[in-house]
């Protein structure tokens, strides 16, 4: 944990305190880190859930069409690795703030942006060529369970673009300076935790094999 | 000890949000919706979940009453299903769990010597998300019928699609929504209260020197923080099964609705806990004061807590046992639910052990507590009777299931929370509530609850079915459910002696000082009711019941002495209090949140320019929060 000498306004001799969220803490860790970790706790029951849902269903359906007849597995296999390489950017991004480099923090932080938008944009064309080929929320269990959990994690991932999106704002505005690093690593385990779960639903749904 | 007074002192320099004007007042009425001051927000919390405790108790009355006799008229078929719904929603969502989260918001911070929660405007949020996401749930009664499933709302009967569905009408897309949005408020609470105790705890507040009562909600708030996003998950394949056509519990296209009562009572059986954990952690705290003793092995307590905490997530499946999950899965779980009351019991012995040999007042406080492990004990009795596999096979969906968790719940947490209004009230308001009109409202309670809910174990074991609007004559249950629905008008006495006394307390009351029962923890080392800040200086820890060995020490023949007064007071010189920069009033976290309900509406009416709306002003308030620092410099 870095240290720097933080302000007042009070006329105060300026205090050392930690960066993180100001306070000095039992644990030496931030209120915002831990916050951060325990919510990612709480959503991994959530995916859990649907993941398991989807396991639970899968390959139970006899009528619609079937995964084998729509799946491009090059397809997804190329938006999953732009979408994993954006974890990369990410680190990048956060390496480039703490040593004050502010401009190519603007880049990584961007391209991450711009790797999870190209995602989104994968999905999208999935989900329509698939609508098209038949397969809607209430054909089958599989069409059910395939949108909703994909669709959840889109959602997540579209959060994060406008959370990657609003730092690159702030710090376009002059208001991330390297103090505020802890912001960016914040959004980064965020952003980690959506690839990591991304790992287990592409498993999932697209590489265990279908009878 | 410094570093924390520099720390508050450490003001945001970075230029202000100029979206709204800031709020200055922390006093006065309006200053009531834009604090983020942790015990007023704890006195919304409770004051709010109090008023939803009258409402379940009406809703309550009303099943009483069209119960007093065979073939009741009083009700509706399904107007009842209503009542009894929203009587176990509001019973577990809007009272039972904000009124823990009012204690715990209250008392977590003063109780490890913290000035106040990690995220001050994240816990006014999560109270307006409780207050807003209640009165969204009961619009539903003037929007064309509330909720009428049932409070584990059991798909398919919920989920069928509108169009062909068992219960057509919007209340269970109000009952899924609704409890969506107060499972966000509660997983804030959760995420708030274990950050603030890993990290926020006084110099010397080691994790085995904190009450019992810190211990007890912090495992709560673990809970919470797991449990929540599961119910969450199966009340939105609820409302996409029954507004868009998904096949989640739909059998017809292999769905399974078993899922559905797998993923709800993996939530709602660690709800249990979530609700009575709370209770234990009362009841811990008044036992040794009014037994001036301490906590009769205190890390045993806390251990069996945290087990209960792990335990509680392996018994799920007993809620199921009548549903064909085959007999291995019965007895598994048969035995999982037998072996989690090792961990309560070895509670309860320790209360006992704790006021055994101790010089003991009964005071209304303790009179809570007593009726709590009483009443409790018979409930977890009833629990074990029902982990039987074919016992329960006989018992499910009687009365006699009622009879039990009425037992855990009512006998355990309500009796526990009012042992804690009538303890910590002196506390927050600073008079102490009349102790003879609160003895009368015990005992009436006490005769009251188990006129009302003892007999239900027999007229459940006879068969009497629950959920059910009516029963016919000559079944043998009429005289039962009348002294029963005579015991229901007790306890709305006994309820409303309480308000008297409020009332009378707040006409009459004394001031108490800071430390009327002469207590044990760090509470109750500032003044009655605290200032804002708290502790005027951060006290620092060096014992478990860190108060009474600031009172207390022994001669050399053990015998307890008093020190002299004025040792004991951490408040000592308030001057240092000018540095000390509370967190400023905000409006954000309630505007960022009416953004809640207006998504809401949009989704129970598939009105997608509600759900605009509500995006759009989502959007807004998260910007105006975020943007607004959380302390304003010059305040």
């Amino acid at each position: 944990m870095t240290t720097t000498v933080a302000t007042t306004d009070h006329g105060h001799p300026a205090t050392p305190t930690h960066v993180a969220g100001g306070h000095p803490t039992n644990t030496g860790i931030s209120n915002v880190k831990i916050a951060i970790w325990a919510f990612l706790g709480s959503e991994c029951l959530f995916f859990g859930a649907f993941i398991s849902t989807y396991l639970l269903y899968r390959g139970r359906d006899t009528i619609g069409p079937k995964p084998k007849q729509l799946f491009t597995i090059p397809f997804t296999s190329c938006t999953s690795f732009i979408l994993l390489m954006s974890s990369l950017t990410m680190v990048l991004a956060l390496a480039a703030i703490q040593r004050g480099d502010h401009r190519r923090f603007r880049i990584w932080i961007l391209s991450t942006a711009l790797f999870g938008l190209t995602f989104i944009g994968g999905q999208v064309y999935e989900f329509t060529s698939f609508y098209r080929q038949g397969l809607n929320l209430h054909v089958n269990l599989f069409g059910s369970t395939f949108f909703i959990l994909t669709g959840l994690h889109g959602a997540h991932v579209t959060v994060g673009i406008f959370w990657l999106l609003s730092l690159y704002s702030r710090s376009m505005q002059g208001k991330l300076g390297t103090e505020e690093s802890e912001a960016v690593e914040v959004a980064g385990l965020y952003w980690h935790f959506v690839d990591i779960v991304w790992i287990f639903i592409f498993t999932a749904i697209y590489l265990v094999p279908y009878h | 000890m410094t570093t924390v007074e520099d720390a508050l002192t450490h003001v945001e320099t970075k230029p202000v949000n100029r979206m709204l004007q800031r709020p200055r007042s922390t006093t006065g009425a309006w200053s009531w919706f834009t604090t983020v001051d942790h015990k007023k927000i704890g006195i919304l919390y409770g004051v709010t979940a109090l008023a939803f405790f009258l409402i379940g108790g009406i809703e309550a009355l009303l099943i009483r009453v069209q119960l007093w006799g065979p073939n009741g008229t009083v009700l509706t078929a399904n107007q009842y299903n209503q009542v009894f719904t929203m009587h176990g929603t509001t019973m577990i969502f809007l009272m039972g769990m904000p009124l823990s989260i009012a204690f715990g918001n209250y008392l977590i911070p003063l109780m490890i010597g913290a000035r106040d929660v990690a995220f001050p405007r994240i816990n006014m949020f999560g109270y307006w998300v409780f207050l807003l996401g209640g009165l969204f749930l009961y619009s539903s009664f003037v929007l064309g019928g509330a909720p009428n499933g049932g409070w584990f709302g059991y798909a398919p009967l919920t989920s069928t699609p509108m169009s062909k569905g068992f219960l057509p009408g919007h209340g269970p897309d109000f009952w899924t929504i609704g409890l969506i949005m107060l499972g966000i408020g509660s997983v804030t609470s959760a995420l708030n209260f274990i950050v603030t105790v890993i990290n926020m705890r006084a110099p010397g507040m080691s994790m085995l020197r904190m009450p019992v009562f810190v211990w007890m909600m912090t495992v709560v708030a673990f809970l919470t923080l797991f449990a929540m996003p599961i119910v969450t998950a199966a009340l939105m394949m609820v409302y996409l099964d029954r507004n868009f056509g998904t096949n989640f519990f739909n059998a017809s296209m292999h769905g399974d609705p078993l899922l559905y009562q797998n993923l709800f009572w993996l939530f709602g059986h660690p709800e249990v806990y979530i609700l009575i954990l709370p209770g234990m952690a009362v009841v811990s705290e008044i036992l040794p004061v009014f037994s001036r003793k301490p906590l009769f092995g205190y890390s045993v307590v806390v251990f069996s807590g945290i087990a209960i905490g792990f335990l509680g997530w392996g018994v799920w499946a007993h809620h199921m046992f009548a549903t064909g999950i085959g007999p291995v899965a019965q007895s598994a779980f048969g035995v999982s639910t037998m072996i989690i009351a090792v961990p309560t019991g070895v509670k309860i012995f320790n209360w006992l052990g704790t006021v055994w040999g101790g010089a003991v007042r009964l005071a209304t406080p303790m009179l809570y507590a007593l009726g709590f492990i009483a009443m409790f004990t018979l409930g977890g009795l009833s629990g074990v009777m029902s982990a039987i596999v074919p016992a329960d096979t006989q018992q499910t969906d009687s009365y006699f299931v009622v009879a039990h968790f009425h037992y855990v719940l009512f006998g355990g947490l309500v009796f526990a929370l009012f042992g804690g209004f009538y303890y910590w009230w002196p506390k927050v308001f600073g008079k102490m509530l009349d102790e003879r009109l609160g003895k009368t409202s015990f005992w009436i309670m006490l005769i009251g609850f188990n006129l009302t809910f003892f007999p239900m174990h027999i007229v459940g074991l006879e068969g009497m079915p629950r959920r059910t609007y009516t029963y016919g004559a000559g079944l043998g249950w009429d005289l039962l459910n009348k002294l029963e629905t005579v015991g229901a008008f007790l306890i709305a006495t006994s309820v409303l002696v309480f308000i008297v006394n409020i009332v009378h307390t707040k006409l009459r009351g004394e001031p108490c000082g800071e430390d009327p029962w002469d207590a044990r923890t760090l509470e109750w080392a500032t003044s009655s009711p605290p200032p804002e800040f708290n502790f005027a200086e951060i006290p620092i820890v060096t014992n478990r019941d860190e108060w009474w060995h600031r009172k207390y020490t022994e001669d050399e023949d053990g015998r307890l002495v008093r020190l002299p007064a004025g040792a004991a007071t951490a408040t000592a010189e308030p001057e240092a209090h000018h540095h000390i920069h509370m967190p400023s009033p905000s409006y954000w976290p309630l505007l960022f949140t009416i953004g809640l309900p207006i998504l809401g509406y949009g989704f129970v009416f598939k009105n997608w320019w509600l759900v605009g709306l509500g995006a759009v002003w989502l959007m807004f308030g998260m910007t105006g929060w975020a943007t607004e620092p959380s302390t304003e410099p010059g305040t």
